[in-house]
């Protein structure tokens, strides 16, 4: 039974890195760039439901909806300052840099406001735990909660990306950006909805862990949001299925760890399953082998 | 005087010039001690310079001579850090000459820290960009956890390792733990001094200068400048990374054994080792100029001191490196600023005025 719980767990925490690595695999697949500050969007998501429901006293809803509303401001604004000015930049470190730079100054700004001290999380789910087989596994709210959400946004993504208008272009845009502009798609403004929707399901993703593992601190989002792009290349960067299977294992493998190897040693094994993956097939499972023109 | 100093090559005169500089420092430095000028922070933080400014040279030679984002940095440097300090707490009292232990150690540390740049560096450096600076994160997040879970102690039947806890290293009643987990090693000697400190810097920058004015420094450019190109030429494209890389690496460890050295206790926290280290130095390399070695120099050291200096602003310091950081990226490497740039050098405006002058 223990067994059992371990793996739920798992696949809690693995739908949460699921639902950031869909950020980090759609900005890469369109902008071809590694978002390092996707993980601080996170951070700030949870920081404003903290400021709403702890400091102010909303409606746990309602900061929620404010989060994703601020997060994506935030997303969209970052891509404006930092990153289109560097578009078409002579080396792509520049960009990393530039987001590592991000990275540090949303950290930075946090920090400032909110204090470095860790902070106790209250959860914004209403009800209870489930029991089942007499009590003997329980499963919180919050995974259920996280279950949901994972397998809604999952779904309105891909059916959007499949069906709409906006989500053809970003398809066009993620195969050929100079083509798509050909074909008249509006690319800057593909990137920016990319951006949007990605810091839209960070803060969702960031209530989500805050309420899960009910504490907060600047640093908060740094480490989940590495996790998650390890997981979006374990799943194959670029593709949605991909980061969600990516997700879950990494959850899983991750909690699995932590229950049966070592609690230190779980980060190890974190990253060691990204070198593995890296060197055994860098395409992760799902990508594309993408062939390098001279 | 002047005629001969033309005559020594552009090359070497630019190298002589950043020797110049860090002799300088140092002379300065000993006359302000010597004269009681310098504050007690001040004194306390000459050799925490020498680290920064050799991390930030040898962090320079992965990212701007080789052209690789390297964000595992401090893990070489943790690397080094505990090898040679593991060393001289096993030999203090078989070696009682400090001087002489503490070169060992830091031939130890630069051994142990070159030998894992170079098996990380074997597989890692197959990758490119984005997925190599990741990929070098990992690895120094994994040698930092690990060292942060190492048990090593030491009796008359010989070492034991352990992963769990100190009780499990099964030693004899002599034995002694000398890495105890999470606390690391402490009772260090404190073998590190400015002088030593300055010889280890100028021989990091002995070795990287030689190093990119040499047959294989222009090699390992012209991987960054055109990797297709240069592999078409009949470049080992692998050895050369290898060899930056590894040379990095080992510099990283001889910055961290006079880090170690430099304190009572050594622990590898997030803090000293972690991420946030690896980003400190490399924003000292960007703010210096990627590939400019004495800019790396002059970063480490004006941005070590500057916090310290202006109290005031040290909870800030971060948030205004992160907006440096940016801005300065926008401003460098921009297609748009750039062309700006051009339009509005003095150059353009000074040859502009002339043309006018010219008509009139």
């Amino acid at each position: 039974m223990n067994f059992i719980s371990f793996l739920i767990n798992g696949l809690s925490l693995g739908s949460i890195y699921a639902i950031i690595a869909l950020g980090y695999t759609m900005v890469y697949g369109i902008a071809k760039m590694l978002n390092f500050a996707h993980g601080d969007v996170i951070m700030v998501g949870a920081f404003t439901v903290f400021w709403g429901v702890s400091m102010q006293g909303f409606d746990p809803f309602l900061s929620l909806l404010l989060s994703i509303t601020i997060c994506i401001i935030l997303g969209v604004t970052i891509e404006f300052i930092a990153y289109r000015p560097l578009r078409g930049a002579a080396s792509k470190l520049v960009v990393l840099i530039t987001a590592i730079g991000v990275s540090y100054f949303l950290q930075n700004l946090a920090l400032l406001i909110f204090g470095a001290s860790t902070k106790s999380f209250t959860s914004i789910v209403p009800f209870g735990p489930v029991r089942l087989f007499d009590g003997q596994i329980i499963i919180s709210s919050e995974t259920l909660v996280t279950f949901a959400a994972c397998l809604i946004i999952m779904t309105s993504l891909t059916l959007f990306i499949h069906k709409t208008k906006p989500g053809q272009a970003m398809l066009a845009v993620a195969e050929d950006k100079d083509a798509a502009q050909l074909m008249g798609i509006n690319v800057n403004g593909t990137i920016t909805l990319t951006f949007a929707i990605g810091s839209g399901l960070a803060a969702i993703a960031g209530v989500l862990l805050c309420s899960a593992y009910p504490v907060i601190s600047p640093y908060t989002g740094a480490m989940p949001g590495i996790k998650a792009f390890i997981a979006a290349v374990f799943g194959g960067i670029g593709s949605i299925p991909g980061a969600l299977i990516g997700g879950l294992l990494l959850g899983v493998i991750e909690i699995l760890g932590r229950a049966y190897i070592s609690t230190q040693l779980s980060d190890v094994i974190v990253f060691m399953v990204l070198i593995i993956v890296l060197l055994v097939k860098p395409t992760g499972l799902l990508g594309r082998k993408l062939q390098e023109k001279v | 005087m002047r005629e001969r100093l033309a005559q020594i090559p552009k090359p070497m005169r630019e190298n002589l010039i950043t020797f110049g500089i860090v002799v300088v420092a140092f002379i300065v430095m000993q006359i302000l001690i010597s004269l009681n000028m310098l504050s007690h922070l001040m004194t306390g933080l000459l050799v925490p310079l020498c680290v920064y400014v050799i991390m930030a040279v040898s962090l320079n030679l992965t990212v701007g001579i080789l052209g690789e984002l390297s964000l595992g940095h401090a893990g070489f440097m943790c690397l080094g850090a505990f090898a040679g300090a593991f060393f001289t707490k096993v030999m203090e009292n078989v070696i009682t000459f400090s001087l002489f232990r503490f070169i060992l150690a830091i031939l130890i540390g630069a051994l142990v820290a070159g030998v894992f740049g170079l098996l990380i560096g074997l597989p890692v450096l197959r990758f490119r960009g984005d997925y190599l600076a990741i990929v070098t994160l990992a690895f120094g997040e994994i040698i930092k956890n690990i060292i942060n879970a190492l048990f090593v102690g030491l009796d008359d039947k010989g070492f034991h390792f352990s992963l769990r806890d100190s009780l499990s290293l099964g030693m004899g009643e002599e034995g002694r733990v000398i890495i105890n987990g999470a606390q690391g090693i402490v009772g260090m000697p404190r073998d590190s001094t400015f002088l030593i400190g300055t010889i280890l810097v100028i021989i990091t920058l002995f070795i990287v200068l030689n190093l990119i004015n040499s047959r294989d420094g222009r090699a390992i450019m012209s991987i960054r400048d055109n990797l297709i190109a240069s592999e078409s030429v009949g470049i080992d494209v692998t050895r050369y990374k290898l060899m930056a890389f590894t040379i990095s690496a080992a510099l990283a460890g001889v910055a961290g054994v006079l880090y170690s050295h430099n304190l009572n206790s050594v622990q590898a926290t997030p803090r000293n080792f972690g991420f946030n280290m690896s980003i400190m130095i490399l924003v000292f390399v960007v703010l210096g100029g990627i590939g400019n070695i004495r800019g790396s120099i002059i970063a480490a050291v004006v941005l070590t001191v500057l916090p310290e200096v202006l109290r005031g602003i040290s909870d800030q310091r971060m948030l205004i490196y992160s907006v440096i950081l940016i801005v300065m990226m926008i401003f460098n490497w921009s297609p748009k600023v750039l062309e700006w740039r051009e339009k509005h050098s003095l150059k353009e405006w000074l040859s502009r005025l002339r043309k006018r002058k010219a008509k009139v």
